[in-house]
This record gives structure tokens, sequence and C-alpha cells, in this order.
């Protein structure tokens, strides 16, 4: 397998593949709409980051997995999303949630468009690294800057309106959150899923795998290297920021611990957890990460050793994921194993 | 003037603990070609270890003057590290970095537990034998004789790293390795062998560089993953791989942060950060990139 999903060259062998995937994406779908009748609240507020890092995850998999660029500074825009709801509901008094949603895309965009553009020019670990340094340096200002920011404390998120009809009222933050929000919060998940499934798909889609697989030849083939990557990078931001947004009011107060490097790195964790060669693989991994780390820390506090176990596991014996191993095709596509010669590889 | 002799001698301090992490991260790259996201757990083991170290040879009855060598024992000892985190990496040298960087990512997850796992949440500190050495009076300004130690042991050591990889057969095997792995091993470099001692040293370093700080500070399970950001900085400022790269780019960010923290404490990182993404945008290479080991 060489790439995410559809690499496989007829449509007719893709369409077969992907059957019995079509049931259990089904079964997923209908168990998301009914778990708020059978589930405990507990496990539904669990189920909240979930469907925000979904988001984010698409994203950053359009980059890692589809555009073979590793970033190590994503939680930036995660980070970007987040605060700009905690922006909006506490000093721009803007309640309608759609806008807010609408705002932190924007944000995520213009946030992204100048920093993408000086990071596509690099790939491999110069760009693993500029992204890593962009992220630190949100961090920084957030921490820095007090007044803007509330510093390390971080900003409150306040109340907003879903469609216009519902909000938390006062003492119902639960009740709210495992209900009008949850199916609130399913429904961007699935849709952001849908356009992002139609965007690996189209002409785009496969001008990124191509340039992922041999950008060279891409190059040569007509497609803009840097403007493919430039464009994928803005819309993985696109898919952060929202996803943070998402975030934002779960936890109900966002700080910089969210944009930390190590959450970014966290982020990247569960693309592979899941599997960065398959479209879900990145939910997946989402899913895990989040209920393995709950289950854990309800035993002992250290679960950073068991994932880190798990991480290390992952990468040595199935670098292809969970999604890799349920399909039992745990080889790694020829791009990420073959090695180029060391140095700052400029992006073409 | 006596403020400034202090901003500068607490900048230089700084450096020469940053440098030592730097210079493991760098030979480590120069190398491998891995950049080692666990440096800094590596200092942060150090430091845990340090303490230890030294509460434990005082209570046997070291003399406390002497408690600097069972901070380097305890940063020493810890070499052992160092093979079984290679023998890990291993596992994935033919990989694309991705990979690489990740599974350094693993091991700084576990390292951060490890330390919590033995010592605890609380801080550790060496309590007051930081001061034990008295103080100094340089150009008007009081500064603790440790640190001047500091600086000193660094100094030794970047000498003596420069004189093994220049002067010595090892150093020649390594910087040949660094430059052309494919030729060393055709020459009959046993590379497998070569891979363990730098990752060793690699790591030495990092131990070292944590043992070294610790009396002036408290450990902190976070120190190391906030340690390796700033040497992060370091290596990318001084360029990728390069030892001179580490001694340089240690000294801008160690002095540059102390004068910022002193002057203008809301932009200290912040700058740091800047001056990283200015010099990967204009010079990827960084000031002595380019140039292996």
């Amino acid at each position: 397998m060489a790439g995410p999903a559809v690499a496989q060259t007829s449509p007719r062998a893709g369409a077969r593949a992907f059957a019995p995937g079509a049931w259990v994406l089904a079964l997923a779908v209908l168990a998301v709409l009914v778990a708020p009748l059978v589930v405990s609240p507990y496990y539904l507020t669990k189920m909240l980051p979930f469907f925000a890092y979904g988001v984010v995850l698409l994203g950053l998999n359009l980059l890692v997995g589809y555009t073979g660029l590793l970033s190590f500074g994503h939680a930036l825009f995660l980070g970007v999303g987040a605060y700009t709801v905690s922006v909006a509901t506490t000093r721009l008094e803007i309640r309608s949630f759609e806008v807010i949603l609408l705002l932190a895309a924007l944000t995520a965009a213009i946030v992204a468009a100048p920093i993408g553009a000086l990071c596509v020019r690099y790939v491999k670990i110069y760009f693993g690294m500029l992204t890593l340094a962009f992220g630190m340096l949100f961090y920084s200002f957030l921490i820095k800057f007090y007044a803007v920011t509330g510093g390390d404390q971080g900003l409150r998120v306040a109340q907003h309106s879903l469609l216009g009809l519902f909000e938390a009222r006062s003492g119902e933050r639960v009740r709210f959150l495992t209900g009008q929000f949850y199916y609130y919060a399913a429904a961007v998940l699935a849709i952001l899923a849908l356009v992002m499934w139609r965007i690996v798909r189209s002409p785009f889609g496969l001008c990124l795998r191509s340039i992922r697989d041999n950008p060279e030849k891409a190059e040569y083939l007509g497609v803009s290297v840097r403007r493919h990557r430039w464009y994928a990078f803005m819309l993985s931001a696109v898919y952060a920021g929202i996803g943070g947004a998402l975030l934002g009011p779960v936890t109900g107060q966002v700080d910089p611990t969210l944009v930390y490097w190590t959450h970014s790195g966290n982020l990247v964790f569960m693309v592979l957890l899941g599997g960065f060669t398959s479209f879900f693989g990145p939910l997946l991994g989402a899913f895990v990460f989040i209920f393995l780390q709950d289950q854990i820390m309800s035993v002992v506090p250290y679960w950073r050793l068991v994932f880190g176990a798990i991480l290390a596991a992952i990468v040595i014996f199935a670098p292809t994921g969970l999604m890799g191993l349920l399909s039992q095709r745990p080889t790694l596509p020829r791009w990420a194993v073959l090695r180029q010669a060391p140095g700052p590889e400029h992006a073409n | 003037m006596s403020n400034v002799v202090d901003v500068l001698l607490s900048g230089v301090f700084a450096a020469s603990i940053l440098f030592l992490v730097a210079a493991g991260l760098q030979v480590v790259f120069g190398v491998l070609k891995i950049f080692n996201l666990a440096c800094g757990s590596f200092y942060a083991l150090g430091a845990y270890v340090g303490v230890s170290a030294v509460n434990w040879s005082l209570a046997a009855g070291l003399p406390r003057p002497l408690f600097v060598l069972a901070l380097v024992g305890g940063g020493l000892a810890l070499a052992f590290v160092g093979p079984i985190v290679e023998r890990l990496l291993r596992t994935v040298y033919d990989r694309d970095e991705a990979f690489q960087l990740l599974l350094t990512f693993a091991v700084v997850l576990m390292l951060e537990d490890v330390t919590q796992l033995v010592w605890g949440t609380a801080p550790y500190s060496t309590g007051a034998l930081y001061l034990s050495y008295g103080q100094a009076l340089i150009l008007g300004s009081t500064v603790p004789v440790y640190n001047l130690l500091v600086i000193g042991a660094s100094v030794l050591i970047a000498v003596g790293l420069g004189l093994v990889l220049t002067r010595t057969r090892w150093g020649r095997i390594v910087r040949a390795t660094a430059d052309n792995r494919e030729m060393a091993e055709a020459l009959g470099v046993n590379m497998r062998r070569v891979y363990v001692q730098v990752f060793t040293l690699g790591t030495v370093l990092g131990t070292l560089g944590g043992a070294l700080v610790i009396p002036s500070t408290t450990a902190i399970s976070e120190m190391g993953i906030e340690l390796i950001v700033q040497a992060f900085a370091v290596v990318v400022i001084g360029g990728l791989g390069s030892m001179r790269g580490a001694l340089v780019g240690a000294l801008i960010v160690g002095v540059l942060r102390a004068v910022a923290i002193a002057t203008r404490p809301e932009v200290e990182m912040l700058l740091i950060y800047l001056i990283v993404i200015g010099v990967l945008v204009v010079r990827p290479r960084g000031l002595f990139g380019g140039a292996a080991a």
C-alpha cells in the first residue's frame, strides 16, 4: 500500500477494499448517535474532545499522511482556534457558535498563511523544526503577554449559543455539553470528514500524494509543488482551528499548554497510533488515545510511561498504526522507508 | 557596571550548561542523523540523580566541599542509559526521520514518568550546598564560585571534546562516519560500535549538564522538556551537527536570555524563537552548519 486509503490504481479495487470498512463506519456513526441514550455522562464528556481532536487530526493527516510533511507545531493552530472562542465569547460578545467557528477557521487561515509560506520552503526535519519554532513562539507570546492572553492562567470561555437555539443555562453545563453540544460537535466532525474525504479524492488530493511520493516528478509534470504544499498547510491549519474551537467549550478554559510542543507531539502520536496511511486512522487514533489515557489515569497517574511504550512499539513494530494492523497491511509505504541524504533539503 | 557583569555572568553560566546538552544533541545528529528530543530528558535524569548522589554521599561521609565529585559521578554513571536508548533507536535507522523523531519523543514521554515514579512530583534540590564555595567578587559583582566552576568545567569539556574529535584516531573515525557513513563503513569502521559510543557520549553530555546545573536550581519533572526547546534553539542557530555551532549558539541563547530577563522580561524566549525562525528562513544551515561534526 503506497499511501492513505485510495492508493490503489483502479477505483474498483478501492471500492472492494472498502466494502467491509463501510459497514464498520456505519456502525461507528450509529454508535455515536445512540450513545447519549445509553452511555453515562462521564463517557459522553470524553467523546467531546474526541470530536474536537478528530477534526484537528483529519487536517493534520492531510499534511503528514497525504503530503508527507511532519509538523511538530500543529498545536499552534489548535490553540489559535481555542483562544478565538475565548476572545470571541468574553471580549467581542459574540454568542453564535457558528460565527465563532467561522472566525476560528478564518483566524487560523490568516495565521497559517505567512507561517505556511515560510515553512513549505523546507521539507523533512527542517520543516518539522520550523513548525516547532513557530509553535513555541506562539507559546511564549501566550505566556508573556498577560494582558491580552491571561498568561499561564489562560482565558475562560463564556456563554455561547448553537444555531441560535440552544445555550447552556447556568447549572446545566454538563447537560448542555452531553446533549445539544454533543450532537453539534459530532455533526461538525461528520461534515468536515466528508469535506476532507472529497478533498483527498479530488485532483488536488492526487497532486498532494504525487508530491509526497516524488516531488521532482510532480514538479516535472507541472504540479506547483510549493504552492500545493502551502494549500495543504492552510487547509490543515483551518481544520486545527475549528477543532480547537470545538475544544474550548468542553474545557471551559483555554491555556498555553494547548500549544506547548509536547501537545503537538501528542497530535502526531494520535495520527501515528491510528495510522497515517489510512483516512480514518487519525480518528481511530484520537479515540483510542483519549479513552486509553482516561482508563490508565483512573488506575495510575503514569500514563506517559505507558503511552511512551505504546508509541515506541507502534513506531518499531506497527508503523502503519492500528488501521494497518486491522487491515493486515503493516508494511510501510515506500516514501516512508527510503532515506535520503541528510542536510537541509529545500523543497522544490 | 556591576549589573552588566551580573547579567553577563549568569548568561555565560546558563550558556555553559546549554552547551553541554546541545553538544550531546549535535554529536548524535552529526553521526546518527537523528534529532534526539530525549536529550532534555537525559538532562532531567542527570539532575535528579545528581541530587540523590549528593545526598547519599554526604550521608555516607563525603566531605561537603567534595560534593561536586558526587555530582559528576552521578552524571557519568548514567552513561548506561545511552546504549539502552540506542538499542531502541537502532530498529529505525533505515526509516524516514519522522519515525526516528517520534521514537525519541516516545523516550521523552517514558523518561518523564520514570523520574516521577522514582523521585515523586515534589521539587528536589541540594539545599544550601550551592553557596558552600562562597561568592567571588568580579568587577564589582558577586558571583557564586560554583558558577565559575561550572563555566570552567564546561570550557574544559569543550576543549577536551574538540581535541578528541580532531586529534585522536577515534575522533577521526567519528568525523569520517558523520561525513560519509557508507565510505567509512567500506573502509572497515564498525558502524554499530561507533553509533553506540557516540550516542552514549551524547547521553553523558546531557546527564552531566543536568547534574552540574542542579545545585543552582531545583529539579522538577518538566525541566527536560523545557530545556530541550532551548537546546533546540541553540543547535538551529549554531547549525545542526556542528560543535562550534553548539558553542556559539549556546553563548548567544544563554547571554541573550539573561539580558532579556534583566531588561525586558516579556520578550525572553520570544526573542530566541524569533532568532531561530530568522536563522531557519535566511540560513537553514545555521551559523556553522555544513561542516560535519
